[in-house]
C-alpha cells in the first residue's frame, strides 16, 4: 500500500494526494460525523460535552470523590482547581475511564447522541476523548515523529493499519504545537519545554473532540508554562477542541480558563467563570488561604496575592 | 474521525493543498520512513546471517560437508563418495543447527517483549525466574518421577507458566505492577536456585549429571520431534506475538496513555502470557541457555538505532544461540562445551554493559 521511498519528489506527490484524501474525509466528517465542535462564544453555548453524576470514586474502598456532579461545558477551557489530595486527578481518570466509577455515571454529549462513557468500546471512546497523563513513561530510544504516531491508534484497525491520513494528522498535530523542526530527533536530547509540546502532539494526533491533561504544566519554568497553555487556548480558539486541565496554580487558572471548577475533600465547592467564581472568600473556602484578589493588568482576570494560610477570612480592607 | 483538518484556518482548506502543507508532511514522512528502513534492513541482515550461521554450523566443523553436497542430502539421497554424510547431516548436524536457531529466536523474542512491556533491561525471563521455574520442574521430574521424552518439556513449560501466574497474581492491580514483578521475579529466580541445589544433593550422581546438563543449556539432545514440537509451538506463537507487539507499543507509554489510547493494560500484560509460553517451550527443548533472552533485546535495539523490534531481537537470538554452539564445539580443541556455557561467558560482561547504560539512561 504505502510506499517506503525517502525521495522527496515522490513523498511530494503522495503527500498531496493524501491531504486531499484526508481534506475530503474530514469535510464528510463535518457534516454527517458527531463532533459538536463550536468555537467559543458562539450562540448555543455551555451546553456539556462532559457530564458527571453523582460520581463517586475510590482506590481500593478509600473514597477520594464524593457524589460529584460536573458539567464540562463544550468548546471550552475547563480548568479543575483544589488544594493538594483534593480528588481532582482522581476527576479526571473518572472522566477519562481510567478508573470505573463506585457509583454515579459519566456521559459523553454530542449533537446527535449522548453516550455512557462505558458503554462505548475502548478505541470508540479514545476517537473522541484523549488524555495526557502528568508525567508519562518515555520509551527508550523513540523519537518525537514516532511518539506522536502512537496517538493514532485508535483510527487503526486490525484490517486498516498505518495510511496517509495518519500522517496528515500527525503533521497536523505537529504543525500545531511547533514540533515539526524536531520530527527526527529522539525525545529524551529535548528539553522539558519540548517534550511537553511533544506528548501534547501526541494527544493532538488522536484527533478527538475533548483533551484532558493533568499538570501539563508540572516541571517547566514559568515561561514554558506560559509557552503551553497559550498553545492550549490557541488550539481551543482555532479548533473548536474542548480542553480540560488540573492546574496547580490558581492564577494561571483563572487566566486561561474560560469554566473553572473547584474542589475541595472531594467535593465540588464552586464552579464558574474565574471571573464570577474567584474572590477572597472562594480562596478561603478552596485552599484555607487568606488573599487580596485584584485584578491583573494584563489579561484582566482576578490575580490572587495570597496574604497568610493563618489569616482564613482574608484581608484586611 | 473528527474534525480539525477541515476547521483549521487558512489556505489548505478549500483550495487544495498548500505548498507549506506539503514541506512539513514530506518532513514528517520522511522522519518517520527513515528508522523504519533501518529497521526493515537491519531483520534482513539478521535473516542473512541466521542462514548463514545455520550453514556455517551444518557444513563446517569436524566433519565438513560441501555445499553442492547439501541439497542432495536434503533430498534424502545417499552420497556415493560419503555415505556417513547423509546420516552426520541429517541425525547431529542440522537438528542441532535448527533446535539453535528456533529456540534462539524464540529466547530473544520472548526477552524483548518482557522488556519492552515491563518497560526494564532486567525484565527477562531468565533474570526473573521464568526460566528457573522450567529448570526447577525440569529436574524434579527428571530426578523424582523419572520422567523422559515429552514429560520433561511438558514439565517445564508447567513450572514456567506456574511461575509467571504468581507473578501476575502478585503484581496484578498495582500502579507499580511491571517494576514489582521484576523484583518479585527475582525473588522467586533465587528461591527456585535453592530449591534446584536442594534436589542436586538429594538425588543419585547419574541423575545429578543429567540434570546439570539440561541445566546449562545444551543443544545435544536436539531430535526431529523435538524440533517438530518446537516448530509447532513457535507457528502458533509467533501469529499471536504480532498482535501483542502492537499493544506493546502502547504499553511502553505506560499504563495510563495506554488505556485511554484504547488498549487497556491488562492486554498489554497478555503478551506476557505468549512470551512465557515461548521461553517455557524453547528451555523445554535445550534448557535455559544462559543470557540469550537478556542480551537479544539489546543487542537488537542497538542495531536498529534505539527502537525495540520483536523479530530483529529473535533473529539475534537466533544467530547468537548457533554461533555459540559452534564456538562451543569447535573453539578450544578437544573440548566439547555446551551452548550455555559459551552464552554465559560471553554475556556476563555485556549484561553488565547494560546495566551500566541503563543505569546512565536513569540518571539522565
Amino acid at each position: 500500500m504505502s510506499s517506503t521511498t525517502l525521495r522527496p519528489a515522490t513523498i511530494a506527490a503522495e503527500a498531496a494526494h493524501a491531504l486531499e484524501v484526508a481534506h475530503a474525509a474530514q469535510a464528510h466528517d463535518s457534516t454527517s460525523g458527531p463532533a459538536p465542535q463550536r468555537r467559543s462564544g458562539t450562540p448555543g453555548r455551555d451546553a456539556p460535552a462532559l457530564r458527571a453524576r453523582g460520581l463517586i470514586l475510590s482506590y481500593d474502598g478509600r473514597r477520594v470523590v464524593e457524589g460529584l456532579d460536573l458539567d464540562v461545558p463544550a468548546g471550552k477551557v475547563t480548568v479543575v482547581v483544589g488544594p493538594n489530595g483534593c480528588g481532582k486527578s482522581t476527576v479526571l481518570r473518572g472522566l477519562s475511564r481510567l478508573l470505573r466509577p463506585t457509583e454515579g455515571h459519566v456521559h459523553l454529549s454530542s449533537t446527535d447522541a449522548d453516550d455512557d462513557v462505558w458503554a462505548l468500546r475502548p478505541k470508540e471512546f479514545a476517537r473522541r476523548v484523549a488524555l495526557l497523563p502528568q508525567s508519562p513513561p518515555l520509551p527508550e530510544g523513540i523519537t518525537v515523529v514516532d511518539l506522536v504516531g502512537r496517538g493514532r491508534h485508535p483510527h487503526h484497525t486490525h484490517v486498516r493499519r498505518w495510511s496517509a491520513a495518519d500522517d496528515a494528522a500527525v503533521m497536523e498535530a505537529m504543525r500545531a504545537t511547533g514540533t515539526v523542526e524536531l520530527a527526527e530527533r529522539h525525545v529524551e536530547e529535548l528539553s522539558g519545554g519540548q517534550r511537553q509540546r511533544v506528548w501534547i502532539a501526541l494527544t493532538l494526533a488522536q484527533q478527538t473532540e475533548i483533551v484532558l491533561l493533568d499538570e501539563p504544566t508540572t516541571y517547566l519554568d514559568v515561561a514554558h508554562q506560559i509557552d503551553v497553555l497559550d498553545l492550549l487556548r490557541d488550539l481551543n480558539r482555532t479548533k473548536g477542541t474542548t480542553v480540560v486541565m488540573v492546574l496547580h496554580d490558581l492564577n494561571l487558572a483563572a487566566r486561561y480558563a474560560d469554566h473553572v471548577v473547584a474542589m475541595r475533600d472531594g467535593r465540588l465547592v464552586g464552579s464558574g467563570a474565574p471571573a464570577d467564581l474567584v474572590d477572597e472568600d472562594f480562596v478561603a473556602r478552596v485552599f484555607g488561604l487568606g488573599s487580596r484578589v485584584i485584578t491583573d493588568p494584563v489579561t484582566g482576570s482576578p490575580l490572587v496575592v495570597p496574604t497568610s494560610t493563618r489569616e482564613q477570612t482574608g484581608a484586611t480592607p | 474521525m473528527t474534525t480539525d483538518l477541515a476547521r483549521r484556518p487558512g489556505p489548505a482548506s478549500a483550495a487544495g493543498p498548500a505548498s507549506a502543507d506539503i514541506d512539513d508532511l514530506v518532513r514528517v514522512v520522511r522522519a518517520r520512513r527513515r528508522p523504519l528502513r533501518r529497521v526493515r534492513l537491519v531483520i534482513a541482515g539478521l535473516a542473512v546471517a541466521t542462514l548463514g550461521a545455520v550453514l556455517v554450523r551444518v557444513l563446517l566443523g569436524d566433519y565438513v560437508v560441501a555445499l553442492a553436497d547439501l541439497v542432495p542430502i536434503l533430498r534424502g539421497d545417499t552420497l556415493p563418495n560419503a555415505p556417513g554424510a547423509s546420516f552426520i547431516v541429517m541425525e547431529a548436524k542440522l537438528p542441532r543447527a535448527l533446535v539453535g536457531a528456533i529456540a534462539g529466536m524464540a529466547f530473544g523474542a520472548s526477552g524483548a517483549m518482557f522488556q519492552t512491556t515491563l518497560r526494564n533491561p532486567l525484565a527477562s525471563p531468565d533474570i526473573i525466574g521464568i526460566s528457573l521455574g522450567a529448570s526447577a520442574a525440569a529436574v524434579i521430574a527428571l530426578t523424582f518421577l523419572d520422567a523422559q521424552g515429552i514429560w520433561l518439556p511438558a514439565a517445564a513449560l508447567a513450572g514456567a507458566l506456574a511461575v509467571s501466574l504468581l507473578m501476575y497474581a502478585v503484581g496484578r492491580g498495582t500502579l507499580l505492577a511491571g517494576r514489582r514483578m521484576v523484583l518479585v521475579g527475582i525473588g522467586i529466580a533465587a528461591l527456585l536456585s535453592s530449591v534446584i541445589q536442594f534436589v542436586m544433593t538429594r538425588t543419585s550422581i547419574q541423575d545429578a549429571q543429567a540434570a546439570l546438563v539440561w541445566l546449562t543449556g545444551s543443544l545435544a539432545r536436539a531430535t526431529w520431534p523435538v524440533i517438530g514440537l518446537l516448530t509447532a509451538a513457535v507457528l502458533v506463537l509467533a501469529p499471536l506475538l504480532a498482535v501483542c507487539a502492537r499493544w506493546m507499543r502502547l504499553a511502553e507509554l505506560g499504563d495510563d496513555l495506554a488505556t485511554t489510547l484504547g488498549a487497556p493494560a491488562g492486554r498489554a500484560r497478555l503478551g506476557l502470557v505468549v512470551a512465557v509460553a515461548l521461553a517455557a517451550v524453547a528451555t523445554s527443548a535445550t534448557g535455559p541457555i544462559a543470557f540469550v533472552a537478556f542480551l537479544a533485546g539489546p543487542i537488537a535495539r542497538r542495531l536498529c538505532g534505539g527502537r525495540p523490534s520483536l523479530w530483529a531481537a529473535a533473529l539475534v537470538g537466533a544467530v547468537v544461540v548457533v554461533v555459540s554452539d559452534f564456538a562451543g564445539d569447535y573453539l578450544i580443541p578437544d573440548v566439547n562445551l555446551p551452548v550455555g556455557v559459551v552464552t554465559g561467558a560471553l554475556g556476563a560482561p555485556l549484561m553488565i554493559a547494560v546495566i551500566i547504560a541503563a543505569g546512565r539512561a536513569g540518571k539522565a
